[in-house]
């Protein structure tokens, strides 16, 4: 019972700070309330009987992922002016348009999940489990992704380092 | 662990407004910040429901391709952030709108 009373608390908080995330004007603050909602879905992953996933929801997730919104948030140096900017863009005649089209889409979701029965299983899936699954048949996966994060090092580092240069930053290399 | 009964089509529930919430973000925004983040939130809630299918079940697999899906966002954002410097020191905005054109 308490496990279903944590798990309601869990989504109420993970969907309100979402909400207010989408919301707000200032990035720092809607990133703090992203953070909040990133940990919630980590205490329900938890919960429904995923510790590795609640594990690397908050290490890479709320850890990794978010700090680097952090300081690319810092580089830009928005301040007060980026703030009043956004307030203008978030009027109620431009996002109830785009509001009421989720609506629509997430009632037909809505309708598909309400055939879908029966409880998420009791026993939990451990970090072993996950890894002999990982490194059996889903080996070549592994090296998607490997080859995938390879490309985005390769395709950010590209994109930063003309950034740096351009700005009269010396980065070591060859201009 | 009995008395762990969360009904799977409510956290199917959760996912889904999740990512309706963050499609409607994605959709009102304008700066291109807010728009990762919505970006963000939406992969986020398709991993809740992998992770959610995974434990109906009792298998790993949900959990695997939560890690996938982890991936594939930590690559967006790298890429996505680096787009973002750009934009900025080219456009003097954050505004999406200003950068509609292939070539700046």
């Amino acid at each position: 019972m308490l496990e279903i009373t944590l798990f309601y608390v869990a989504a109420t908080v993970a969907l309100v700070a979402t909400v207010l995330a989408m919301t707000r004007t200032n990035a720092i603050h809607a990133l703090i309330y992203l953070i909040v909602s990133l940990l919630a879905v980590a205490v329900i992953f938890f919960l429904i009987g995923a510790p590795f996933a609640a594990a690397l929801e908050i290490v890479i997730y709320a850890g990794a992922i978010m700090v680097l919104f952090v300081f690319v948030i810092m580089m830009l140096n928005l301040g007060e002016k980026g703030d009043q900017q956004e307030r203008q863009w978030l009027l109620p005649k431009i996002w109830a348009g785009p509001a009421l089209l989720a609506a629509v889409l997430f009632a037909e979701l809505l309708y598909v999940i309400s055939t879908v029965e029966g409880p998420v299983s009791t026993t939990a899936v451990s970090a072993k489990e996950v890894g002999l699954a990982l490194f059996g048949p889903y080996v070549l996966a592994v090296e998607i992704a490997s080859m995938l994060l390879l490309a985005g090092l390769v395709g950010s580092f590209h994109l930063g380092r003309r950034y740096l240069e351009r700005d009269g930053f010396d980065d070591g290399s060859e201009k | 662990m009995d008395g762990l009964n969360i009904p799977l089509n409510h956290i199917l529930l959760v996912s889904s407004l999740l990512f309706a919430i963050g499609m409607m973000g994605l959709m009102i925004r304008r700066n291109i910040i807010f728009i990762l983040m919505s970006l963000e939130v939406m992969l986020n809630s398709a991993a809740l429901a992998f992770v959610a299918a995974g434990a109906h079940w009792g298998q790993p697999d949900g959990q695997i391709v939560f890690m996938l899906i982890l991936t594939v966002a930590a690559a967006e954002v790298a890429v996505g952030l680096g787009l973002v410097l750009q934009v900025q020191k080219r456009f003097k905005t954050l505004d999406m709108d200003h950068a509609n054109r292939m070539r700046g």
